[in-house]
């Protein structure tokens, strides 16, 4: 019976370690920085937008959750023509995207909450050049993923240096081949804007949630108190 | 107008028994006076089944049971419906919730002998409201239709289909047609909200007065019936109302504190209560690459896969559930509570829970042989508990039950206690800080935490005996 | 059981003060469940303002559109309409609009901004019926009387081409005005008005 409880504690920590192979890399996601959620939603349009929809949000939302004006946001993150009520959805057709990439897009709204903000920055900086794929590229954590390096021009090029762990071969790094637009920095900082948005989206009503929680919390304490106090009070009967 | 609603009460009052009700169940229905905390349990479940019933017709107001739409007005309520994130999360964590407290609530059974005579019926109502809970949750799970909606129910219903001859048939009369669909999402929405729900007030309704035929067991697990007073009241009860009243009060405030925690702070609970997976629409045509039921059926769906043989892995998960219907004639031991019986029972309960919690670990985890392996372990360990009560009950040397009631220190006599451990566990060195002022900062005493740590386990050692 | 030496005042206090504060908690619960039965953001986006193009409308033509899911009415009246709802106000309730619901910056009795293009919700005051259009003069169902307007088949109540209600029917009121606006001479904006476009 022993042995059986020290085999056990000791597999504990290894499932832990088996589940994640890829090491993620750890995001600052601040869901209080309305101005990086903003850059963050002007990427998504420029850059996402164009394949994935996201269409549980309404540009009134961002609107109103990032104390922006209606014109602005309209101006500055909406494509052309849209209007203030609508969803954030792809010019793109079903029909077409499946015939480009294998699949369809998926929609982006809820991809926060399934991936986790670590994943989608690992993933956004992860891709490399991989001649062998229908795009020529590939990526660390979403190995053969369907989606060429749409954000190449910025980040630059990357190939992956590959090295021998327990005789199979696993990428050791990315090294940068040819410079982008953007410096390392810089690049880091539009993929956590782009993410910070993405979580946003993902519960956009969390940040009140939060906000809320306490006021409730310290409800529930005085309410807690009084209670205990009247509890005790009649228990005195009680010998 | 005082004058007025006087007669309107009294005319209410010649036609219909409220203040007999009352009095019966409330102001002199005798509660035993010695419940401990595990007795909060049973008030906190009856709060949680009305907080599923709020959230739950506030829920059904704007979603849709259609394969098609499904999905999207989840995230509707949570997105557009005013306050609708509110109520899908109370009625989302509230699942997980009722499930903690009825475990609570049943282990508590165990430990005071709670399905012992008389109190079988109680015990079978009890168990019988377990089983319609699940029912309950598994069908109000696929309702949200993300990928481990749609799996973990396509899974759970190809389990019927092991059954020899009539399998296949049954599982698809189940579903309504070939795979989890439209048919099968309507046909789980007719029963979550209304046919279970149904069922379960009515259980509700027959474990209360039951329980109230025969009196509530205590944590002596002695009949307070037997000893009363010259007018006929037990002298070890008091009337619930005001007295256990009150103290549900505080339980049901600590409880909220908690729940409202997990609500605005971590409703997802790290996957737990809202998976992951579950945020990706169903998708007929792709199975997720881990799937695994809720944690509340984990420990069951362990000891399904335990088992090599499809038929033989859902009869034992099946067995696992109907063999702790049978617990009040498995236990021979004439004495009910834990605090009394021999410390073989007591081992073996702890075995007990030692097999569910790790099974139920292990439920949430990937099958690798390793793991089925230990999974195996424990399923034996979780049936020899059953299976052999009769006769290690048989051999327990029970200790002298007390005709009246114990006193237990209550939360605010063990603080006194409390305060010495920690003295006794940290020193106040004086200590010269930069500026030349004294202060005492606490650190750790290692001879007192040794001596603290010596009798806890000491103390442990010895309630098992 | 000792009930000697019981303050049943600070009782009555404590009673008192945790069914007040239970109340307000139970008061702060109620309101986001009631409130979610209000309209959703959905529903708001639907009500959202439309815009008509009224370009290709044809003198004493009726279009509708849907705004928040109720029809709404362009009616582009005639020289000879608008002659007629000048003079024949004897039969109707409220001739100047003064008991009905319409933006404040309507004030000519025929309650249009611009003469020839009336706008009204189609819905009856009475019990929100649609009306049918009768442009014609004098049918048959209808009597010699009937100069042309609408007539709500549910109870009987009619209404002349300026949506003003007509005596002893069942609706009340004349036909609700929505608030709307020019944004060219020849497109409308139908749920939003010129103050909100001035602020």
């Amino acid at each position: 019976m022993k042995k059986i409880i020290y085999t056990l504690l000791l597999l504990l920590p290894l499932s832990t370690f088996a589940a994640s192979k890829v090491n993620l890399q750890s995001v600052d996601v601040d869901l209080e920085d309305f101005v990086s959620i903003q850059k963050g939603a002007e990427h998504y349009v420029k850059y996402c937008l164009g394949c994935h929809s996201a269409k549980y949000m309404r540009y009134k939302r961002i609107a109103m959750d990032l104390d922006i004006d209606e014109a602005i946001v309209l101006a500055e993150i909406a494509p052309e023509g849209a209007n203030i009520y609508d969803p954030m959805l792809t010019a793109m057709n079903a029909h077409d995207s499946k015939k480009w990439f294998g699949v369809n897009p998926p929609d982006l709204s809820l991809i926060a909450r399934v991936r986790g903000p670590k994943w989608l920055y690992t993933y956004l900086r992860g891709f490399y050049t991989d001649k062998s794929k229908p795009f020529g590229s590939n990526n660390t954590v979403y190995k053969d993923v369907a989606m060429p390096n749409v954000l190449w021009k910025l980040q630059g090029e990357q190939t992956a240096v590959m090295e021998k762990n327990h005789g199979e071969d696993v990428i050791s790094f990315l090294k940068v081949e040819t410079k982008g637009t953007m410096s390392r920095q810089q690049f880091d900082q539009f993929v956590t804007e782009l993410v910070n948005f993405l979580v946003y989206v993902g519960e956009p009503v969390q940040l009140e949630r939060q906000r809320l929680g306490k006021y409730v919390l310290f409800f529930l304490l005085m309410f807690g108190v009084i209670a205990y106090l009247l509890k005790k009070e009649y228990w005195k009967d009680v010998h | 107008m005082k004058n007025r609603v006087n007669k309107c009460c009294d005319w209410t009052l010649e036609r219909f028994p409220l203040s007999k009700l009352w009095n019966e169940h409330m102001a002199e229905y005798y509660a035993p006076k010695n419940f401990n905390f595990w007795y909060f349990f049973g008030s906190l479940a009856l709060l949680m089944l009305v907080n599923q019933f709020i959230t739950g017709i506030l829920l059904t107001m704007n979603y849709k049971p259609d394969a098609k739409l499904a999905f999207d007005s989840v995230e509707y309520i949570m997105r557009d419906v005013n306050w609708g994130w509110l109520v899908r999360y109370m009625h989302s964590t509230g699942a997980s919730a009722f499930f903690i407290l009825i475990y609570l609530h049943m282990f508590r059974g165990m430990m005071y002998g709670s399905y012992k005579k008389p109190r079988e019926l109680i015990w079978i109502f009890g168990m019988l409201l377990f089983v319609c809970l699940m029912a309950e949750a598994f069908m109000g799970y696929l309702l949200p239709w993300g990928q481990m909606s749609y799996w973990g129910a396509q899974v759970i219903i190809s389990l019927f289909s092991a059954i020899p001859v009539i399998g296949d048939e049954l599982s698809l009369w189940i579903r309504g047609d070939y795979v989890i669909s439209d048919a099968t999402l309507n046909r789980f929405f007719a029963f979550h909200v209304i046919a279970v729900p149904l069922a379960l007030i009515i259980l509700v309704f027959l474990h209360i007065v039951a329980l109230h035929e025969v009196g509530s067991n205590n944590p002596d697990g002695i009949e307070i019936k037997e000893s009363k007073d010259p007018w006929g009241k037990p002298v070890d009860g008091i009337p619930f109302h005001p007295y256990y009243t009150v103290k549900d009060i505080v339980g049901v405030a600590v409880f909220l504190f908690f729940f409202c925690t997990v609500i605005f702070y971590m409703p997802e609970m790290g996957g737990y209560f809202l998976e992951n997976a579950n945020f990706i629409p169903a998708d007929p045509l792709m199975t997720p690459e881990h799937i695994e039921p809720s944690w509340y059926f984990t420990p069951f769906y362990a000891i399904l896969r335990a088992v090599p043989d499809k038929f033989a892995g859902v009869i034992a998960m099946g067995g696992s559930i109907v063999v702790l219907f049978l617990l009040p004639w498995l236990d021979r031991c004439p004495v009910k509570s834990i605090r009394y019986r021999g410390g073989i029972y007591k081992k073996a309960l702890a075995l007990f829970v030692v097999s569910f919690l790790v099974l139920g670990y292990l439920g949430t985890q990937p099958a690798t042989p390793t793991f089925t392996m230990i999974a195996r372990v424990f399923t034996v360990i979780y049936f020899a508990f059953f299976l052999l009560m009769p006769i290690y009950t048989r051999w327990e040397k029970p200790k002298a039950v007390p005709k009246r009631v114990t006193h237990e220190p209550d939360a605010e006599e063990k603080y006194a206690a409390l305060v010495e451990a920690f003295e006794e566990m940290t020193t106040h060195e004086p200590l010269k800080t930069s500026w030349g002022a004294t202060a005492f900062p606490v650190s750790p005493n290692k001879e007192g935490i040794k001596h603290v740590l010596t009798r806890l386990l000491e103390k442990l050692k010895r309630s098992f005996e | 059981m000792n009930h000697e030496g019981v303050d049943n005042s600070k009782r009555q206090f404590l009673t008192t003060a945790l069914t007040v504060v239970g109340a307000v908690g139970t008061g702060y619960l109620a309101v986001p469940f009631l409130s979610q039965m209000q309209p959703s953001a959905k529903a708001m986006a639907a009500g959202a303002p439309v815009e008509v193009d009224i370009s290709k409308i044809e003198p004493g033509q009726l279009i509708r559109v849907a705004w928040r899911g109720k029809p709404v009415w362009v009616l582009s009246r005639t020289e000879e309409v608008l002659d007629n709802l000048k003079t024949d106000t004897a039969k109707l309730a409220d001739p100047n609009s003064q008991e009905s619901k319409q933006p404040d910056y309507i004030t000519d009795p025929l309650r249009s901004i611009k003469p020839e293009i009336f706008i009204a919700v189609g819905l009856c005051t009475h019990l929100g019926c649609s009306p049918t259009f009768r442009p014609e003069i004098a049918p048959n169902d209808l009597g010699k009387d009937w100069m042309g307007g609408f007539f709500c088949p549910c109870h009987g109540s009619g209404f002349d081409l300026a949506g003003r209600v007509f005596r002893s029917v069942p609706a009340p009121t004349n036909l609700e005005v929505p608030p709307y606006r020019y944004i060219t001479d020849t497109l409308i904006i139908n749920g939003e008005d010129n103050l909100e476009a001035d602020a």
